[in-house]
């Protein structure tokens, strides 16, 4: 039967803790074909990946709906070595190799070719000795097949970025059974020509009879390489298309992505409010975050504005706040009504009345083991110096820390911002995430701002937290005239929020629009392409 | 209202202190005094309890065990030497005592908190090795440092300070004679209570400071502090010297009940028990407080005193040394084993 | 910059700062010969039958560092096993090379054990491991006293009364291990010299031959067992655990086999060691072996993630060298030779801080630099600038 599919998937669906992520997904591959896999973050993409290769966070969070056939078998993997083991081969995002051995020894990593000895029969087989002669002819071969010239004896962490995912999708290649390849952002870290190259040997490959699932933010390449193309948005597929007899343009492509039926779309706000003063001037700005690095962005932020701050993971938009805040090592110029901040000292940031709400809410934004209370209270306690009390006669050279006062104010603003919690002397971590972010708000908010930078308010709520942690935002920009930066990966809900929305790619501002555009235009500058402001 | 006691204390506690009990119980059955037993305990737990307080502010600012605790040991044992070398008496001697061997301490706790702050993450190895190879090179030390009082130096004419040093005469048991009480066979040093109290409350009272609150942050979560605008290094340096200074004091308290300086290889050793008693006191990796030690050490210090009297009497063995050293070793395991646990 | 374009003068800088530790205990040993006024005859004997007594202790180190475990501090259990082994064998009083073949394997299961438990606790205890193993280290060491000092001679029969303390049970401080005592060394005699190279004179050196053959026979199991898959194994979950695992190398049994192999081989070195002796002192002889072992393999220029055959033998050599001359220097200089003990003991400890110091600054700037890496394209940054 040549023409039944290698890999179909039937109607499937995921939720998470009560939140749908993906539902009635369906599509079908054939071998030797290429399918373009497109969609914003949050779309569903990683976790139908997940899905496929029987990730155990998927069994942990409940399983999920439909079937998936292999080779015209059901299948449900457990793990992921058992999809490796019927041929299916992935290669992730983050390189997985080890850095002090070759390109051979990695390429044939747990896989490698034995030498037969006495000892294994009395033993294992892991007492054999290693046969590098094959292995290396082997791991040439597989890099051959992609047609680049690497060094089989090359020491990964002497190669540049792109050569060590060269050497990632060698070891799919080498495994004899591969007959399925999945590539999460393949060309993220190439360059021009390294990636003409992969995706020419990605057609070889295919030609070869291995299909392949495609996933790319850069829709161009997606368009020349693919044979078909499935777009996800909100975990549904919103359009499967055939590639090659069509023309698509990546515009068209965009507006599926992040195009929203229009009675589900929320009025954009944006305010054309500029009072002429400006808040925040940024002017070539770079910040060493890793995994989100920005290169070079100016920006400036009206006095009053909710100014959004979009853009794909790992573009570098979360960079922006968190070198303003001076958390990461930054440089370039960072301007405060007009007075120069310094950069790479969150104290300096903090001392002239900016407050932050971190993405990374348990890493960064929570004393997870400590009362709810301190959490709010301490930041303003350090910079500002309240929250204290002298001791009798003592005063002025000791001050011991107010429990009382810290307390009421907690109690303020557990009643302000309906914080689920037995009171201000329960621990954050016994805390539900919405119930968490309104305490890190609450921090931010002690400090009573001039500048307030909120980094991913929204990510792992619930809906009905979501829409308070939101409106509380606006609420306190209009009652306080407060200037916010809200830095989202979900752009209605910058659009929703926030007056103008500036999209960041590649560690530069992309564009910066008014919110009132539509949602097809920050798609597009999301993707790379250009716009007309 | 059982799980919830037992949740609290923790098991390790609750052991213990069910074996402590049992020994206590069984004494008078086996021809041991408790009041005899109850003063030693009373007795060894005043002159641990300031070394086992040293272990806080390091705990708490996340350096993790001070097991450089020898360090301040050996500030605290140049303190009481020069005490002794300028030959002053009584409490002022006492108190020469600790006003040279802070100053040193807190010299070698600011470098050695310099050293910790480049070290993240391998703190206790290598505090470890520190505190070993700073005994060794104070041997040296001790054998070559122009010391002249004769109670100090060998006899015959050798140069170099003896192994141990008596205090008998200058100040020994100073602390805890003052005000000391007595009830037939139970003595209870007063004095010494009243310092290790009066210290306490200091450390309770600098932890309720704002920068002791800071250092509390810094242990809980260093990357929420540094956001907050906190100097991380220069809270974890300050704690160092805290605890070195403190270690220093503890050593003199310790001395003047004991009768003796042991120099040498005395300090060796001292870090274990006192990282195995705060943790005993319920204290983790990177969290205690006052209670942990007093609670630590006195059910450390009942178990090493009642150990050799009651179980010997049963037995008829001495197997006191054996019981702790696993108690403690076992006590330090748990902890460092517990602590992966709840990291992943 | 390539490597290639690396002048002479950062290679040679580059080389002094990667083998800084050798040097300078080359620079003392220079300086302390001399001073010592030992003979080299004398010295090179002492040398030859320190390397034969200590070497295998050092070469049980080398595995577990492969595996990203560090240096085992848990390798005083292994010492401890085969000191039990050895209790036996005193008791039962065979002689000769059957002697130390019987203590071996009494030895090797109680180590196997130890090394198993070893192994698990330190799986609980990841990133924590050298701190781990060496607290556990004193915790069995608790056990071993409970188990040598009253149970043997209680109801672990003990025929042997000059083994148990007078009060019946127990095992004395020290034992003499005459029946045992250089049987290895003794077993294959060999005698050379004397020598004389010019004015250079040589006396008679003893070469313990057979104890060299096992050593040898110990690094070619060493240098075979790199090749095997269980050692490429061990150096990719060395470098990178979760890298490994999701390669679906079993990560955690891994690193509780070499542990286990780390275990045993001290037990059959701590043996070596102690036939060489011919006394074991029953409550340190163990502690001192452990402590001694890691000193010597860091001196030979190792570190906590990488160490070889070489830096097995050069550090041997330099320590022991030290070790020998360093208290007679020290009373030939200063006039006391005990400042020439404390001085050796200060440095092994010493040696052991710095490079736990070394290697966790080198970690540190290691992820300081992978940060820097993830920098932009530079000529931008330097427009930003």
């Amino acid at each position: 039967m040549p023409d039944m599919p290698l890999l179909k998937l039937e109607n499937i669906g995921k939720e998470y803790f009560g939140n749908r992520v993906l539902a009635d997904v369906s599509f079908s591959l054939k071998r030797g074909e290429i399918l373009g896999l497109v969609g914003e973050n949050g779309a569903g993409k990683s976790t139908l990946m997940n899905i496929l290769f029987g990730m155990p966070v998927i069994a942990s969070t409940g399983g999920y709906e439909g079937s998936i056939f292999f080779d015209g078998e059901k299948v449900n993997f457990k793990s992921p070595f058992d999809a490796l083991d019927v041929g299916i081969g992935m290669v992730h995002q983050e390189f997985s190799l080890i850095p002090g051995f070759s390109a051979a020894e990695n390429i044939l990593l747990n896989r490698e070719v034995l030498n037969r000895s006495v000892l294994e029969n009395l033993f294992t087989p892991r007492v054999s000795t290693l046969d590098r002669a094959t292995m290396n002819t082997r791991a040439a071969r597989a890099i051959e097949t992609l047609g680049v010239d690497i060094g089989v004896d090359t020491i990964i962490s002497e190669m540049p970025v792109g050569y060590k995912q060269f050497i990632e999708i060698a070891r799919e290649i080498d495994r004899a059974k591969t007959r399925l390849l999945v590539l999460d952002e393949p060309t993220a870290v190439l360059t021009e020509t390294e990636s003409q190259i992969l995706l020419e040997a990605l057609r070889k490959l295919a030609d070869s009879g291995i299909a392949i699932i495609f996933i790319s933010h850069r829709l161009q390449e997606t368009i020349g390489l693919c044979d078909k193309l499935v777009v996800l948005r909100d975990g549904r597929i919103v359009k499967e298309v055939p590639v090659k007899d069509t023309e698509l343009s990546a515009r068209e492509i965009a507006s599926w992505m992040v195009g929203r039926s229009v009675d589900n779309n929320p009025a954009a706000r944006g305010r054309s409010s500029s009072t002429g003063e400006t808040a925040l001037e940024v002017e070539h700005m770079w910040v060493d975050m890793p995994g989100e690095t920005v290169r070079d962005v100016s920006f400036a932020v009206h006095k009053g504005e909710i100014f959004g701050i979009g853009g794909l993971a790992g573009q570098g938009k979360l960079g922006i706040p968190n070198g303003i805040m001076g958390l990461f090592p930054a440089g370039g110029v960072v301007k405060l009504f007009g007075k120069p901040i310094e950069l790479g000292e969150p104290r300096a940031a903090l001392d002239s009345k900016m407050a932050f709400v971190s993405e990374d809410r348990r890493g960064v934004g929570l004393l997870l083991g400590e009362r709810i209370d301190w959490n709010i209270t301490f930041t303003a306690m350090q910079v500002q110096g309240r929250f204290l009390k002298g001791v009798p006669i003592l005063g002025k050279f000791l001050r011991l820390r107010d429990d009382a006062a810290i307390a009421e104010e907690a109690r303020g603003y557990i009643k302000s911002l309906e914080i689920k919690c037995t009171g201000p002397g329960q621990r954050a971590v016994e805390l539900s995430g919405g119930n968490q972010q309104k305490i890190c708000l609450a921090k931010a908010f002690c400090l009573k701002p001039d500048l307030l930078l909120v980094c991913e308010p929204t990510r792992g709520i619930d809906v009905g937290a979501k829409e308070l942690v939101l409106g509380t935002l606006r609420r306190y920009n209009e009652e306080y005239g407060t200037t916010i930066i809200v830095t989202s990966s979900e752009l209605e809900e910058l659009r929703a929020v926030c007056d103008r929305v500036a999209i960041v790619g590649r560690g530069s501002v992309a564009g910066i629009l008014p919110a009132t555009r539509p949602p097809e235009d920050f798609g597009i500058l999301m993707m790379g392409e250009k716009i007309d402001a | 209202m059982l799980k919830k006691f037992i949740n609290a204390a923790g098991w390790p506690r609750i052991i213990i202190g069910l074996f402590l009990t049992a020994l206590f119980a069984t004494a008078p059955f086996v021809g041991v005094l408790v009041s005899t037993s109850l003063s030693d305990t009373l007795v060894r737990f005043g002159m641990n309890g300031v070394l086992v307080l040293a272990m806080v502010p390091m705990v708490q600012t996340g350096c993790g065990l001070n097991f450089g605790l020898p360090l301040g040991i050996i500030s605290g044992l140049l303190g009481a030497t020069l005490s002794i070398e300028l030959n002053i008496r009584g409490m002022s001697g006492f108190a020469a005592a600790i006003a040279f061997a802070v100053p040193i301490a807190v010299i070698l706790g600011y470098f050695y908190g310099q050293l910790l702050n480049r070290v993240k993450g391998g703190e206790m190895m290598i505090a470890t090795y520190v505190g070993f190879s700073s005994v060794a090179f104070m041997c040296i030390a001790w054998l070559l440092l122009p010391y002249k009082s004769p109670t100090m130096i060998w006899g015959y004419g050798g140069s170099g300070l003896r192994t141990t040093i008596s205090v008998d005469g200058y100040w020994h048991d100073i602390l805890s004679n003052f005000l000391s009480l007595d009830f037939g066979h139970l003595h209870i040093p007063t004095g010494m209570f009243l310092f290790l109290a009066a210290l306490c409350l200091l450390v309770w009272l600098f932890m309720k400071t704002k920068t002791g609150t800071a250092m509390t942050a810094v242990g809980s979560n260093p990357v929420f502090a540094a956001a907050s605008g906190v100097n991380v290094d220069r809270m974890r340096i300050v704690s160092v010297v805290l605890s070195t200074a403190l270690g220093a004091i503890g050593i003199i308290v310790y001395e003047q009940s004991f009768g003796f300086i042991q120099l040498y290889m005395g300090p060796f050793y001292m870090a274990l028990p006192a990282v195995a008693s705060i943790l005993l006191g319920g204290a983790s990796v990177n969290k205690a407080s006052i209670w942990n030690v007093l609670v630590g050490t006195f059910l450390f210090q009942g178990i090493l005193t009642m150990t050799p009297s009651v179980i010997n009497n049963i037995l008829q063995t001495d197997m006191s040394e054996v019981i702790r050293i696993i108690v403690s070793n076992g006590m330090i395991l748990y902890a460092l084993t517990r602590k992966a646990q709840v990291k992943r | 910059m390539t490597q290639a374009k690396r002048t002479f003068a950062q290679k040679l800088s580059g080389f002094f700062a990667n083998n800084a530790v050798p040097i300078i205990f080359i620079v003392i040993s220079a300086l302390a010969i001399p001073i010592s006024g030992f003979s080299a005859t004398y010295l090179i004997q002492e040398l030859l039958i320190r390397i034969g007594r200590n070497s295998f202790l050092i070469l049980s180190l080398l595995i577990p560092i492969m595996a990203g475990m560090g240096l085992n501090f848990g390798m005083v259990l292994g010492a401890m096993a085969g000191q039990i082994g050895l209790i036996f064998v005193c008791d039962w009083s065979i002689v000769g090379i059957p002697g130390i073949v019987l203590a071996m394997i009494i030895g090797t299961p109680i180590a196997v054990l130890l090394g198993l438990l070893c192994g698990v606790v330190l799986n609980r205890a990841k990133g924590q491991e050298m701190v781990t193993s060496y607290i556990l280290g004193f915790f069995i060491n608790g056990l071993y006293q409970l188990v040598v000092l009253y149970f043997m001679g209680w109801f672990i029969p003990i025929t042997d009364t000059s083994l148990v303390l007078s009060r019946g049970y127990g095992i004395r401080n020290a034992i003499s291990l005459m029946n045992i005592r250089t049987i290895l060394d003794r077993l294959l005699p060999l005698r050379v010299g004397p020598f004389d190279i010019g004015s250079f004179h040589l006396g008679y050196i003893d070469i313990p031959v057979a104890t060299y053959l096992v050593i040898a026979a110990f690094c070619l199991f060493v240098v075979w067992f790199r090749k095997t898959k269980l050692g490429q194994d061990m150096r990719a979950i060395g470098q990178d655990r979760a890298v490994s695992d999701s390669a679906g190398i079993p990560v955690d049994r891994t690193r509780v086999i070499a542990i286990v192999i780390s275990t045993v081989l001290a037990c059959f070195g701590q043996i070596i060691y102690l036939q060489n002796m011919g006394t074991l002192n029953t409550y340190n002889s163990h502690d001192q072996a452990g402590m001694f072992s890691i000193a010597a393999l860091l001196i030979g220029g190792a570190s906590v993630t990488r160490a070889g055959i070489g830096n097995v033998f050069l550090g041997v050599i330099l320590f022991h060298l030290m070790f020998i001359v360093a208290p007679m220097a020290g009373k030939n200089l200063m006039g006391q030779a005990q400042i020439g003990e404390f001085f050796r003991v200060f440095v092994s400890y010493g040696i052991i801080a710095v490079a736990l110091v070394l290697h966790a600054w080198k970690r540190h700037n290691a992820i300081m630099n992978a940060r820097r890496s993830l920098r932009g394209a530079p000529d931008k940054k330097e427009a930003a600038l």
